[in-house]
C-alpha cells in the first residue's frame, strides 16, 4: 500500500449503487442533500396543506418565496456567526437582546442625535448609525468574550445575564417607547419593493454567481492536479457547476417574477413622471438587499472558517482546547474575537430587522437566540463542539422560518407555532445524534 | 561521549506545585547537543510536568532555564518554539476534528501571498513528511479521529520533527505503538542525534532507555534522584534508582 499517485480512499467501488457512486464522485456531503430534502418536503407541505384545506396554495408563490427571503435574513446573518460561537463550546444567549439593544441605539442616533446636527435626510445619516450599531454589538459581544475568556465565567451564564442586561439597557434607552421612523436611506437596507435590486441588478448577480461557480469548479481542478491528488470525474464537476448555475438563475427567475404591488407602481410612475401604461406596469422586485447583505455575509464568514488561520484555529479549539493552546494558538484572545464577532454580527442583523420594521423597539429580537441556535444546529453544528459549516446554518435558518411562515400561512395560531419550532429543534438535534452515531 | 562546553538546555532548580502538591521539587537537568537524556520514574513522579515547564505547557514556580547558555523565559508555547524547542506530548495533543496536515502545521500554517491558507501545499508537504516517518500512512484527508493509536503517534512525532527543532522533547512517543512502529522511533532517534538534535526521552521502558540513551535522569516524588551516564550503571542499579529513590553505590564514591 505505497501507492501515492491516487491517495484519496474514495475510489468507488463495484459493490456500491448508483447513488452511493453519485455522492463519492460530487463529494457532495449527505446531510447537505438531507437538509435540502427536508426544506423541500416543507415547503411542498405546506403548499399542498393550503391547497387542500384551504383551497389555495400559498407557499409556493413568487411572493412567499420572497418574502421568506426576507424574513431569513435576520436570523442567518447570526446563526453564521454562532456557528463559531458553538464550535468552540460555547454558546451565545444574548444575541437576540444584543440585536435589540443595538437597535435602540441606531434608531436614538438616526431619529433624535442626528438629524439636528447634521440635517434631516443628510446622506452620512443612515452609514453613521449603521456603523455606530455594528460597532456596539461588537464592543457588547468583546466584553461578554472577556468576561469567559479571562475571568473564566462560562458563555452559558454570561450570556444568560446578558440576555437580560441588553434586554434592560435597550428599554433605558428607548425609554420604552419606539423609535421611528428611520432615516430613508437606512430603510433600504431592509428590504421592502425599494429595498430589492430590480430585474437587470438580479440578472448581473445571478450571472456572477453562474461565473463563480464555473470559476471554482475549474479552479479546483486546477489546484488538484497540481498537487497530483485525485481529481473528481469531469462528469461530476459539470454537474456541480450546472447545478450551481441552475439554482442562480433559478432564483433570478423567481424573486422577478415577483412584481411591485400597484400602489407603489403608481407611486413610482408618479414620482417619476412617467405615463401608466393600459395594463399596468409589471416592475419585478428582483434580490431583496437584506437577503443580499446575508449572501454576502455567508461567502465571508464561509472565507473566514475555512480558508484563514482564524478560522483553522476555531476548529482547533472546538476539537481540542488544550491541544489549540499547546500549538501556540491564543485561545483566550481568539474567544474575545470570536464573541466579539457574534456582537457585530447581532448588530449587522439589528441594522436589517429595524430597517424592515422602519422603526425600532427596545422588545426587537426577542426570542431570536433560540432561532438563532436552532438554525445553526439544525444546520449540523455540534453542541459537542469541532464541528459546523456556515451554508448549513443559514439553510438552518431557511428551515425555521419556512415553518414559521407556512404555519402563519395555513393559519396556526402562535401558541401551535411555539410547539411545533421547539419539537423540531429537539427533533433535529436527535437526528443529528443518529447521523453522527452512523457515520462513525 | 564527554559534554564539554555549553549545554544546550540547562533546566536549574526547577520547582512547581499545584495545590499541595509538589509536583517538581528543586529538579536541575542539562542536555548536550546530540545527546538523548532519559528521564525515568513512576507514573506521577513529575517527568510531563518539569518537560511542560520547558515546552511552555507550564510555567515554573522557581528555577531558571538557560538555552545555550542564555537565560530565557519560557512563558507559553509560542517561546518555547521560537527557542526551536519541540515537544510530542504524551497526550499527542492532536485537534481530533483536523486533518493530518492540519495538525501539523497547527498554529504555523502555510499561507499564500494573499494571505489565505495554503491546504494544498500543507497536505503536500505533510505527505513528504510522512513517506520518510511512516511510509503506509494513507488518510490524508480523514481527521485524526478516524485514525489508529500508532497513525496519530506518527503525526505528533511529524510535527515535532518538521520544523528543524533543536531540542526534542519525547513523553513517552512509543506508548500506543506496536514493535515495528516502535523500531521506527527508535531509528529516528537515532537519525536525529547524528543530526545534532539534543533529545530529552521520556519512557517506561528500560531497555529502550539503556540502549538509547546517553544518561539518564531519575525522578521520585517530584524530586531528582539522580543522573547517571547510562554506560557506567546496570538496568538493576537504575530500577533500584526508579522504585528505591537510592543512587547506586559506585557513582556515590
Ligand atoms: N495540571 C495539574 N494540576 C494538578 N496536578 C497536576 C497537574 N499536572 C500534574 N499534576 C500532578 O503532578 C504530579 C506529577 O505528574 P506528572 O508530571 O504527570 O507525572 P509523570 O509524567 O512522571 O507520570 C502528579 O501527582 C499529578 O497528579
Ligand atoms: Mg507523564
Amino acid at each position: 500500500m505505497t501507492d501515492t499517485s491516487t491517495p484519496t480512499a474514495t475510489k468507488p467501488k463495484a459493490s456500491d449503487g448508483p447513488f452511493t457512486r453519485f455522492l463519492k464522485a460530487t463529494e457532495l456531503d449527505t446531510r447537505l442533500i438531507g437538509m435540502v430534502g427536508a426544506l423541500a418536503l416543507i415547503w411542498i407541505g405546506f403548499h399542498l396543506y393550503g391547497a387542500l384545506v384551504n383551497n389555495f396554495g400559498a407557499f409556493l408563490t413568487p411572493r412567499n418565496l420572497w418574502n421568506l427571503s426576507v424574513q431569513t435574513s435576520s436570523i442567518g446573518i447570526m446563526a453564521t456567526g454562532m456557528v463559531l460561537v458553538i464550535i468552540t463550546r460555547h454558546i451565545d444567549l444574548s444575541v437576540g437582546s444584543v440585536l435589540g439593544f443595538c437597535a435602540v441605539v441606531m434608531g436614538m442616533l438616526q431619529v433624535y442625535i442626528l438629524p439636528p446636527l447634521l440635517g434631516l435626510g443628510h446622506p452620512l445619516i443612515w452609514i453613521i448609525a449603521a456603523l455606530a450599531g455594528m460597532l456596539t454589538g461588537a464592543i457588547v459581544g468583546a466584553i461578554q468574550g472577556s468576561l469567559i475568556a479571562y475571568l473564566k465565567i462560562p458563555a452559558f451564564i454570561v450570556t444568560l445575564g446578558g440576555l437580560l442586561v441588553w434586554r434592560g439597557a435597550a428599554f433605558l434607552v428607548a425609554r420604552g417607547e419606539t423609535i421611528s421612523p428611520v432615516d430613508e436611506t437606512f430603510a433600504l437596507l431592509g428590504g421592502g419593493p425599494y429595498g430589492a435590486i430590480g430585474s437587470t441588478g438580479s440578472w448581473i448577480v445571478g450571472g456572477l454567481a453562474c461565473a463563480a461557480a464555473i470559476f471554482l469548479t475549474l479552479n479546483g481542478r486546477r489546484q488538484r492536479r497540481k498537487f497530483k491528488f485525485a481529481l473528481r470525474p469531469v462528469w461530476a464537476d459539470t454537474f456541480l457547476a450546472t447545478l450551481g448555475c441552475a439554482v442562480a438563475i433559478g432564483a433570478v427567475l423567481l424573486v422577478n417574477a415577483y412584481p411591485w404591488p400597484k400602489g407603489i407602481v403608481r407611486q413610482y410612475t408618479e414620482r417619476q413622471g412617467i405615463e401608466m401604461p393600459e395594463g399596468g406596469l409589471f416592475i419585478s422586485h428582483g434580490f431583496a438587499i437584506p437577503v443580499l447583505i446575508l449572501v454576502a455575509v455567508g461567502i465571508l464568514m464561509t472565507i473566514l472558517l475555512n480558508r484563514t488561520r482564524f478560522g483553522r484555529y476555531v476548529f482547533a479549539i472546538g476539537g481540542n482546547p488544550e491541544a489549540a493552546e499547546l500549538a501556540g494558538i491564543n485561545t483566550r484572545l481568539m474567544t474575545v474575537k470570536i464573541f466579539s464577532l457574534m456582537g457585530f454580527l447581532a448588530g449587522l442583523s439589528a441594522v436589517v430587522a429595524s430597517a424592515r420594521l422602519n422603526s425600532a423597539t427596545n422588545a426587537l429580537g426577542t426570542l431570536d437566540e433560540l432561532y438563532v441556535i436552532a438554525a445553526a444546529v439544525i444546520g449540523g453544528t455540534s453542541l459537542a463542539g469541532g464541528v459546523g459549516t456556515i451554508y448549513g446554518a443559514i439553510l438552518g435558518a431557511l428551515v425555521m422560518q419556512s415553518l414559521q411562515t407556512g404555519m402563519v400561512l395555513i393559519g396556526f395560531d402562535a401558541a401551535i407555532q411555539q410547539i411545533v419550532v421547539g419539537s423540531v429543534l429537539v427533533l433535529a438535534v436527535w437526528l443529528d445524534i443518529l447521523y453522527r452515531r452512523k457515520s462513525k | 561521549m564527554e559534554n564539554t562546553g555549553t549545554p544546550l538546555v540547562e533546566m536549574r532548580d526547577i520547582s512547581i506545585a499545584f495545590g499541595g502538591i509538589k509536583a517538581v521539587d528543586h529538579v536541575s537537568v542539562d542536555l548536550y547537543p546530540g545527546e538523548v537524556v532519559g528521564l525515568l520514574g513512576h507514573n506521577g513522579a513529575g517527568k510531563s510536568t518539569l518537560i511542560k515547564c520547558l515546552s511552555g505547557a507550564y510555567q515554573a514556580d522557581a528555577g531558571e532555564i538557560h538555552v545555550n547558555g542564555q537565560k530565557v523565559e519560557i512563558n507559553n508555547p509560542r517561546d518555547a518554539r521560537s527557542h526551536n524547542i519541540e515537544t510530542i506530548y504524551q497526550t499527542l495533543a492532536l485537534a481530533d476534528n483536523l486533518d493530518a496536515a492540519s495538525n501539523l502545521f497547527l498554529g504555523r500554517e502555510l499561507v499564500t501571498p494573499t494571505g489565505f491558507l495554503d491546504d494544498a501545499q500543507m497536505e503536500a508537504e505533510t505527505r513528504k513528511i510522512m513517506h520518510r516517518l511512516n511510509p503506509n500512512f494513507q488518510k490524508f484527508a480523514d481527521p485524526v479521529s478516524a485514525l489508529s493509536g500508532g497513525q496519530r503517534q506518527s503525526v505528533a512525532i511529524a510535527r515535532a520533527v518538521y520544523f528543524n527543532a533543536k531540542i526534542l522533547i519525547m513523553d513517552e512517543p512509543t506508548a500506543a505503538l506496536g514493535p515495528q512502529e516502535t523500531k521506527m522511533v527508535s531509528e529516528l532517534v537515532q537519525e536525529l542525534k547524528r543530526q545534532g538534535l539534543g533529545i530529552f526521552l521520556i519512557s517506561h521502558d528500560i531497555h529502550d532507555v539503556m540502549e538509547l540513551c546517553d544518561r539518564v535522569s531519575v525522578m521520585k516524588n517530584g524530586q531528582l534522584v539522580g543522573t547517571e551516564k547510562v554506560s557506567d550503571v546496570t538496568d538493576d542499579e537504575i530500577l533500584g534508582m526508579i522504585i528505591l529513590g537510592k543512587k547506586p553505590e559506585r557513582s556515590a564514591a
